[in-house]
Formats: structure tokens, sequence, C-alpha cells
């Protein structure tokens, strides 16, 4: 008699919770035919929306002026990705402290881990300081699989938006031309600002920087400058005294002048190595957002070039 | 569901029938002229092997030399060069011990590596991706003042937490973390959990802690203070809390626009710490969960959640007068969190305040043998902020009756400050007081204590919990 009595009363339970979930069902297929784009990073954002144009609804997960490896995964972040179409992440473990549980509450199938939404830009581009022997966290929080700053080299822009361009195709074919066209008229304008870029950083070639963390490597390789140490003494631990004082020997001795500081980085360590060397403090913008005018990808390049040049003019 | 048991019955009935095979084949390998064939034919392949593997050392050697020439005339790699090394410097490809031109070879093999077959790095390496990500968390935990209540060690490894997490297939992600504490182990947590149902539904099997409330879902290392607040150990059953094995289940419901609406239930077999227990199969426990989010801007939000369990409880077992099945634990928690983080400085500056109350409701006997229901209530205050890159401070109000004794109040606060040498490790000291019923004696005393807690983080980069 009680068995029963239990029995029922729990399964009258699990019917109800059954029956609100299956009743409030909310609208999930609106009616327009955009692609929904959930990107993690508002570069990827940017590539995505140039190649998809009219055709896409892009929105990404982090602000271009927060740092992308400490992103909060934040309750609101899930209702975007519940119902997005296709999920673009960077990659190489940037997001892997904040991205993985997103993604597996999503309630989304489409986007989950090697579902045909899930696109890792990384698999696109080309990747530097992949650590190849022993890795360890005494090296500090080293990524395994290479530097996942990678889109701050044009060509490797070019390189995310031809997968974006093919994977757009794939999941609308009927708009693939539209895509191709986006594409080329992308790859043209971004060959020649390139040019541009190039020839207005050639005069600086070869010089020496200093940055805070190692989010540049593509940047001075495309750009031809050099990296000479780090604010950071490995990459996530604060800078400490002692690393301090070996860095502003080292630039006093290699006469650097600039300091390359990312928009989330505290500015007191970075200021008090320039007034000990006389160098100048420059802060550059690794995404798009990181400042209001920056709103597509051309425009962050401008924007980083433009105050890389006065930097270096400055510091002559 | 009809697809995933026709699948499973399939997998049954292969399994079933390739272990009635397998005796006949080895009888068949029996009569001696069949077996002198079968080690003529060994022999050919492993000639055949022998013959692969030389050419592949020979590939192997050309291929070295190309990339030392290659490497004397690029300059020494600064941003990789000093700390790292390329791996074939470091781990040699394995080489079979029979094939001797192998050492033909410019790097000689130390012994050792050579002795394994199985190659370390290179092709194989790939299958080591396939391994979940493995973490391990040590919590070292020191005490000292004076707690006559509830006295823990001096010095102990409170708990030495190792975390498996990987995705299974493409419908589901399972994630396991197994404690090794001063007593024994115990797995804390290990379920699985499918990504991919339809409707929106997200469905965990296993072992889990229940969503009731906030501090029950945190595993000890998450914790933003040494300890579980009083109230836990009072009415939810401590440090383990509501921990159990069951089906969950949960679902985003529609709310307002920017609101975020969540609806978990639960049911579990019904035993977990000394809160709920199972004393027939049908004593199974249900908790129902409603989190409510919202973004008040980009660094500041607010969450809120209500909770509900029951299960039975041990106080009628042995009675002669009443049912045991009768004798129930009703539990209530509402939570409130909230958080500030500027996302520009978000590694230098953050805030949470954080508050949960409970009631209990649970049913017993009296010192006179009378059923009764006894209301507990009890809760906790905390925030915490943190003041630079490696200093966090944080405070805690604790209040709570106690389950059995509703009419005896503990009452304590917290203050505590954690010091972070990097992502993957945190100092930690936290004095606590409080006014603690002594029940042998009687009477409240006073407890001062000086907590220290050291955590490491090894392996796998766990994502942060929200």
């Amino acid at each position: 008699m009680r068995r029963t009595k239990m029995t029922t009363r729990i399964s009258a339970l699990l019917a109800v919770c059954a029956l609100i979930f299956t009743l409030v069902n909310p609208p999930a297929s609106r009616a327009d035919s955009k692609l929904r784009i959930m990107t993690a990073t508002t570069d990827l954002a940017a590539l995505a929306q140039e190649v998809g144009g009219e055709k896409v609804d892009v929105e990404s997960i982090a602000r271009g002026y927060q740092d992308p490896h400490f992103v909060e995964a934040k309750p609101s972040f899930l209702l975007k990705l519940r119902h997005a179409d296709l999920l673009i992440v960077v990659g190489l473990e940037l997001e892997i402290g904040w991205l993985p549980p997103l993604i597996s509450q999503s309630t989304n199938p489409k986007i989950q881990v090697g579902a045909p939404g899930y696109f890792d830009a990384s698999r696109f581009a080309k990747i530097l300081e992949i650590p190849t022997g022993q890795v360890t966290r005494a090296e500090g929080d080293v990524h395994p699989l290479g530097n996942p700053h990678y889109w701050l080299d044009p060509e490797n822009g070019l390189r995310i938006a031809k997968g974006i361009q093919n994977k757009l195709s794939e999941m609308r074919p009927g708009d693939a031309a539209y895509f191709a066209q986006r594409y080329d008229s992308f790859e043209q304008r971004l060959k020649q600002a390139d040019e541009k870029w190039l020839a207005e950083m050639k005069p600086y070639a070869g010089r020496k920087i200093v940055t805070y963390h190692r989010s540049w490597p593509n940047f001075v390789e495309h750009f031809h400058l050099d990296v000479v140490g780090y604010v950071e003494p490995r990459p996530g631990i604060p800078p400490s005294p002692q690393h301090t004082v070996e860095l502003i020997g080292q630039m006093k001795r290699d006469g650097v002048k600039i300091i390359v500081v990312e928009p989330y980085f505290d500015l007191k360590t970075p200021n008090a190595i320039a007034r000990e060397t006389g160098a100048l403090v420059v802060v550059l913008m690794p995404s798009v957002g990181g400042e209001k005018e920056i709103t597509d990808y051309f425009k962050l390049f401008d924007y980083d070039i433009t105050k890389l040049k006065q930097a270096f003019d400055a510091t002559k | 569901m009809k697809r995933f048991s026709a699948l499973s019955l399939v997998v049954l009935f292969s399994m079933s029938t390739s272990a009635q095979e397998k005796p006949s084949v080895s009888g068949k390998q029996d009569p001696p002229s069949a077996g002198a064939a079968a080690a003529a034919a060994e022999e050919v392949r492993i000639r055949a092997l022998e013959e692969q593997v030389r050419t592949l050392a020979q590939e192997v050697a050309l291929l070295r030399g190309e990339l030392k020439t290659i490497r004397d005339t690029k300059p020494a790699d600064r941003t990789a060069g000093d700390h790292l090394l390329l791996a074939s410097t470091r781990m040699e490809p394995g080489v079979l011990p029979s094939s001797t031109p192998a050492t033909a070879a410019p790097e000689p093999v130390p012994a050792a590596q050579v002795a394994q077959t199985q190659t370390y790095g290179g092709a194989t390496s790939n299958a080591k991706l396939l391994n979940p990500d493995i973490s391990l968390i040590g919590d070292f935990i020191g005490t000292a003042g004076r707690n006559t209540v509830s006295p823990s060690r001096s010095l102990e490894l409170h708990e030495s937490e190792v975390g498996m997490q990987a995705i299974i297939d493409p419908y589901a992600r399972a994630d396991a973390f197994i404690s090794f504490g001063e007593e024994g182990v115990n797995v804390e947590e290990g379920y699985v959990t499918f990504t991919s149902l339809p409707a929106g539904l997200l469905l965990k099997v296993g072992k889990m802690r229940a969503e009731f409330g906030k501090v029950n879902t945190i595993h000890n290392h998450a914790l933003s203070f040494i300890d579980r607040p009083l109230v836990t150990n009072n009415l939810v059953g401590g440090e383990d809390g509501i921990d159990d094995a069951g089906i969950s289940l949960s679902r985003f419901l529609p709310a307002p626009k920017n609101w975020f609406l969540q609806g978990t239930a639960q049911v579990f077999r019904g035993d977990s710490s000394d809160v709920f227990a199972a004393n027939r199969r049908q004593d199974a426990s249900v908790v129902g969960h409603l989190r409510l989010y919202r973004d008040l801007g980009e660094s500041t939000n607010i969450d809120l959640g209500a909770s509900y369990a029951r299960g039975h409880n041990t106080a009628g077992v042995g009675s002669t007068i009443f049912d045991p099945a009768n004798f129930l634990t009703n539990l209530y928690s509402a939570d409130a969190t909230l958080r500030w983080k500027p996302l520009r400085r978000a590694i230098y500056h953050s805030f949470l305040f954080r508050t949960e109350l409970f009631w209990s409701a649970r049913d017993q006997l009296s010192p006179l043998n009378v059923f009764q229901t006894q209301h507990a209530f009890g809760f906790y205050s905390d925030s915490e902020y943190r003041v630079n890159r490696r200093w966090t401070v944080g405070g805690r109000f604790d209040r709570s009756g106690r389950a059995t004794n509703a009419s005896l109040t503990d009452t304590g606060f917290s203050g505590i400050l954690t010091y972070w040498p990097s992502e993957f490790s945190q100092i930690r000291g936290q004095y606590r007081y409080g006014h603690l019923w002594d029940v042998p004696n009687d009477r409240f005393t006073n407890a001062n204590e000086f907590l220290f807690q050291f955590l490491f983080v090894m392996g796998a980069h766990g994502a942060h919990p929200f």
C-alpha cells in the first residue's frame, strides 16, 4: 500500500516535471533564415562578418578589451549559444578555462565539439611557438598546442576567412556564390591593406620591442619586428621584481624603447620600466573592439600600426 | 531511446556470440601440422617486418640528417629556444631491439629506451590524445587553536582529488572526480552528460553533487573558504553534502528578455551523508532547483536560486510504534549571489557577495518517543574581494540551528586571506570563530581557530566554476 503510494508520488512528480519541460517549449525555430554564428572572440566575429555579410548574425562571447584567457562562463552566454548554428573558436586551449562548460551546457547539439557547427579556426592558421619537447608549468601557463594569439597576422586572417567561407558554403549551399564573392572582395581589400601596412612598417623593420604577454608572435613576424623580452617572467605569471630588474638591464643594453601592453594588463610595472629605461609604453589592441573605433579586422591593424609608428617616431 | 536499446541488444548479442566462438578457434589450432605451417608463416611475416624496419630506420637517418642541416643553417629559435627542447633531441623514435641496422642512426639510442618496442612521441603519441584530461588537486589543511565541539587534525592532506574528463562520443561527455582523503577513497562525482538531446534537455546520469543551492554543488578546492559554512554541517550533510547516485534532468525555461531561467529535477537513491537514508529501495530522494540569472551590465550580474529536497531519514529505524517509512526530511533553500568583475581588469579586481538560507523539516522521535518534526533554520553570508592579481580577502558570517534540535543555534564568523602564486596554486589563512553547542557538557563553548591551506593543481587546466 505504502509502496504504491510512494511510487505513484515519485512518478507523478516526474510527470509534472516532464510536463513543465515540454509545455513551456519556447519558439526554437524562428522564421528568419540568417545563420546564427557565435564566436569566442571579436576577431573571429569580424572575419565571419566579412564573409557572411548580411546572410549571417554574428556575436562574440568575449569583448575586444577582455583577456581571452579569463572570460567568465556566464549563463547569459548559454542563451545565445543554444540557438547558434555555428560556433567559431580560437582553439589551442585559449578558451579551456571557460568554453567547455558553456558548450556542454548549451543543450545545442549543433555546436558540440566535433559536430558540424563547431569550427576551430586554429586548424586553418599558421601557428607559432609550438613547444615540441617537454612541456611543464615551470614555463608558466604554456599552451602545449602553440601560441593561440595567431589572428594578428593578416595572412592568418585570410586563411581563417577562407575556412569560414567553406564552412558557410557547406551549411548554406544556396548562398555559396554569395560567400565566395564576399571572400574574394575581402581577400582583395586585405591584400591591398596589407601592402600599405607593410610599407608603413618597413622603415621600422628589425626594431626591438618588449611586450607584456606573448600575444604578438604572429604580428611581429609579419611586420618584421623583434621581441626581445616580456614584462611577465613567464606566461600568466605576474611581473616579479627580479625579472623586472633583469628586463630593465636588457632593455638598456639592447636599446629597446617600446613596451607593448595589452589593454587588460595593469600599467604600473610597464610604466616603472619605462621610467627607468626612457622607453614608451604603448597600449596596442590585440582584438577588434578593444577601442570603440576598431570596428573591423582592418581597423585593428590600422590602429595598432598607427600607434606603433607614432611610438617609434617619438623614441628615435 | 528505442534505437539505443536496440543498439545495446545488438552489442550484447555480438558479445555473447564472440565469447562462444573463441574456444572453437583455439580448438582448430591444436593439430601439430597446422601449428608448423603457422610457425613458418610467422617466420615469413617477421622477416618482412624486419625488412620494413630496416628501410624505415634508413629513412629516419636520412630525415635526421636533413633536420640537422636545417637546424644548423637556421639561427636558433629565440622564442622557443632556451627552455623547450625539440622533440627529436629528447624522445627517440622507438626501435626494435632485434634490428641491428637501426644503430646506423647518427644519434645512438640509450639502452633503456631501446628495450621498449613502443614508441614514445611520434606517431603513437596521437593515441594518447584520446586519453581523458587528467588532473590532480592536492588540498593540504592545517589547524591550530581550540575547538572542542568539532576538532580537526593539526595537519592533514585533506583530499587529493583526481579529475578525469573526456568527451565520450558525439552525444555525451563524462566527468569523474575521485577523492582520496585521510580516511579512504570516495567517488565524489562520476557522471555522463548527454549534450545532444532533443527539446533542449540536459541529462546527467551517475553520482553527482545535487543541484541544491550553491555551496552544495562546489567541490572543496573551489570553495571561497577553507571550510564549508556551519549551516552545511548542521543541516545539509557536512562536507559531502547531498551527493548521491541518480539522474538529473535540466532545461532552460522561458523567461523575460535578458533573464536566464533554468529548471532542474533530480532523482537519487536516497543515501546522502546524514541527511537522507534509503532504508528501502523505494526511499528515493528528489531534488528540484530553479536558477534565475541576469546580467546587470558587462561587469555585474545577479544569480538567484531556489531549491527543494526531500528524502527519508533514519530517525524511525528500530521504532516499534511508528513505521520507519514515515520519517522524512524536507529541505528548502534560497540563494542569492552578486558578482562584479570589470572586464578590462578582470584578473586584478573582482567582488562577490553570496548568501544562502536553509530550512530543514526533519521527522523524528522526541526523547519521550513522540513523533515530531524539527524545523531548523540556518544561513550564511560571505563576500570575497580580489585586491590585486595575487591577493584575495574574504569574510563570512554563519548562523544555524541543528537539524535534530532546532533550539540550539550555533553562530560563527571567519576571515580569510588568499595568496595566488599562479593560477595553479593557492596559499590561504583563515581565522574562524564559533559559538557552538557542546553536547556532552550541555553548554555553549567558544572555538577560536586558525586554519591554513595549500592547494595545488597538476595536469589538465580545468574550467573555472561560475
